[in-house]
């Protein structure tokens, strides 16, 4: 087949080549070729080992591509995430979510005080249900049951500063939490393993 | 001119196909073939990726990772050591769990030579034969470019800690050694080398340490690039607002720093150096040294004809000097990407899906890559470098307007490190 292709290749004429290699054929990439780069950060699959890093495994489609055109424009706040993602188009962002979406989402193993998980339970069923369905499994508005403690507290802090847009009504009741309260949803959402 | 074992490899290599007596590479394969092969030599953040993801890609492909080491330290902060503020094993991992895993199978032995004609690696266990190789050898020093440099020697009392290691800890032990009031000499090579922000994020954490404990002492840095190599303005900025640097006057502050000043020389006995113009004596000297592709590059031939990296094609990574062998990482000249851990394991996915690609008769995939580097700045704030890297007309560049610099030094990005590596390493190691 290189040789099929080479034999084209200067059959086109004028084609200048740097090396001694023949042309080869490419297709565009795939997007596997998009996303697996990606697992640097967010771990094999988009199954995160980073404690600050969220995993993206099984995030919805919509949302996954949603976020990444708001870290592009600069809409939602981010340190590097809006300059890697100026690096693709809406396809491409499309590919990578499509991708993502079809990965395992898997649970992060991190301790979490049972107590706190417990009361943080009866925040979420009061204020966080209806839109994060099912104690906050994945879904239409992001993955926030088995995520990294960590990555949380720095969501909500984003949130909290206002640099994050939220929906009205989330920004409302995270601004009358304690932060013991913020503490205990946290842990409720690591407790989900 | 003895026949040495390389030159008889290569010269049966050359075509001489069927030879009566014995050979190396004419003994059988040590592990019987279950497949297409794939040879992967070197387990750090290129090969033990390009492992994984080709059986990822395509499980029916039988994968062999030849590591010399059972435990591997990665480089990544590992500058962090010597300011005390990480551990070396925090660096340390297997490839056990991750080969088990993805069924990989895994050799720990050390690749002498590669007989590129009968396409087989010679290891110390006997020959292995491969569909494709893939060599990730990381770095060689060009040692003998400096004067008076010993390999055996002079390491040892001026350790270059650009392998993290041994020689990390024996940096740390120097500097914990040294009086107050000391200097530290840091000599930096002509680029590229691995790590383009590494001797500058090491000046950092010798100077987080000198902070600390030894305050009155001072950091001579002699650059043989004219400029600080990455994230230039930014490592600036920490060193004056952290460390005391005045870049008009070198005798204020704790680091000097000067640029276009290449070293020339050493002389162990008298710890000094020499960059031609100048003699100047230090308490603990890190000399980091100019580098080439690894020693089993050299013994594929696929070393360039700058004699220092590898050239390979862009798309596949395969050598545009030897059929079939593929080197990802450091050892290969990669276009825009730098020589980082990040760019090894992108470098490593990339090669992993086209030579699957390949050995399925199908079209390659043009490639995607991303790098991401971060630097620490003190123990508490870090900054970053990011990039995609797409390939063009037989180039690797950069997507224009995408990717850059940390816009100010930060302590968000710190923890992003952290969590950076967990993910590096968990992605070799799982």
């Amino acid at each position: 087949m290189k040789e099929k292709i080479w034999f084209y290749a200067l059959f086109a004429g004028g084609v200048a080549l740097a090396s001694s290699l023949p042309v080869l054929a490419t297709t565009a990439a795939t997007p596997a070729m998009l996303s697996n780069t990606c697992n640097g950060c967010h771990g094999t699959d988009g199954n995160s080992a980073g404690l600050s890093n969220p995993t993206i495994a099984g995030l919805d489609s919509n949302y996954f591509d949603t976020a990444m055109k708001q870290f592009k424009s600069g809409e939602r706040p981010s340190s590097i995430m809006g300059r890697l993602a100026k690096g693709y188009n809406d396809g491409e962002l499309k590919a990578m979510a499509d991708f993502f979406a079809a990965r395992k989402f898997a649970a992060a193993r991190q301790p979490f005080d049972a107590g706190k998980a417990g009361q943080g339970k009866v925040l979420h069923d009061k204020n966080c249900r209806m839109c994060h369905a099912d104690g906050g499994k994945s879904g239409a508005n992001g993955a926030l049951a088995g995520q990294w403690k960590d990555y949380l507290h720095v969501a909500i802090a984003e949130f909290l500063s206002g640099n994050r847009k939220g929906p009205e009504m989330m920004t409302k009741a995270l601004t009358k939490m304690t932060e013991a309260d913020i503490e205990a949803l946290i842990n409720y959402y690591a407790s989900q393993q | 001119m003895s026949m040495n074992r390389r030159s008889f490899i290569k010269l049966v290599g050359a075509g001489a196909g069927v030879m009566s007596w014995p050979s190396i590479s004419s003994a059988s394969d040590i592990l019987p073939r279950t497949g297409r092969r794939v040879v992967v030599v070197g387990g750090g953040s290129g090969g033990a990726i390009v492992a994984k993801y080709l059986r990822i890609a395509d499980p029916s492909i039988e994968v062999l990772l030849i590591e010399s080491d059972k435990r591997y330290i990665a480089c990544p902060l590992s500058n962090l050591v010597l300011a005390g503020v990480r551990t070396l094993e925090e660096n340390t991992l297997t490839l056990d769990k991750m080969a088990a895993k993805h069924g990989v199978k895994l050799l720990y032995d050390t690749v002498t030579a590669v007989d590129a004609g009968a396409k087989k690696v010679i290891c110390s266990a006997g020959a292995i034969s491969y569909d494709k190789l893939v060599l990730s050898p990381g770095i060689d020093y060009r040692f003998e470019e400096i004067e008076g440099y010993n390999p055996a020697t002079t390491p040892e009392i001026m350790p270059h800690a650009w392998k993290a290691g041994p020689q990390t800890l024996l940096l740390k032990r120097q500097l914990m050694d040294m009086m107050d009031g000391g200097v530290v000499v840091v000599t930096i090579p002509q680029a590229p080398f691995r790590c383009p922000p590494g001797p500058y994020e090491r000046i950092n954490m010798i100077a987080l340490y000198l902070k600390r404990h030894k305050p009155k002492s001072k950091i001579i840095v002699w650059d043989a690039n004219e400029n600080i190599v990455a994230k230039a303005g930014l490592f600036r900025k920490g060193w004056t607002k952290y460390y005391g640097y005045d870049d008009k006057d070198s005798t204020k502050g704790m680091i000097a720093y000067h640029g276009n000043s290449k070293l020339t020389k050493v002389d162990a006995k008298a710890m000094a150096v020499d960059n031609g113009t100048e003699l100047l004596k230090g308490d603990v000297i890190n000399v980091i040294p100019p580098q080439r592709a690894g020693i089993i590059a050299q013994k594929a031939s696929v070393v360039g004809p700058d004699k220092k990296w590898c050239s390979v094609d862009q798309v596949s990574f395969e050598s545009t000097q030897v059929k079939d062998i593929h080197v990802i990482g450091d050892a290969c000249f990669a276009g825009a990407l730098p020589k980082s851990t990040y760019a090894a394991n992108s470098e490593a996915k990339v090669c992993a899906l086209n030579i699957a690609q390949t050995l399925n008769g199908k079209e390659l995939i043009a490639p995607s890559h991303v790098n991401v580097c971060y630097s620490y700045i003190t123990d508490k704030e870090a900054v970053s470098v990011s990039g995609i890297y797409i390939e063009k007309e037989g180039k690797t560049i950069a997507v224009p307007n995408a990717g850059g610099l940390s816009p100010d030094l930060n302590e968000i990005e710190a923890s992003y490190a952290r969590s950076w590596m967990q993910n590096v390493m968990s992605e070799m190691s799982t």
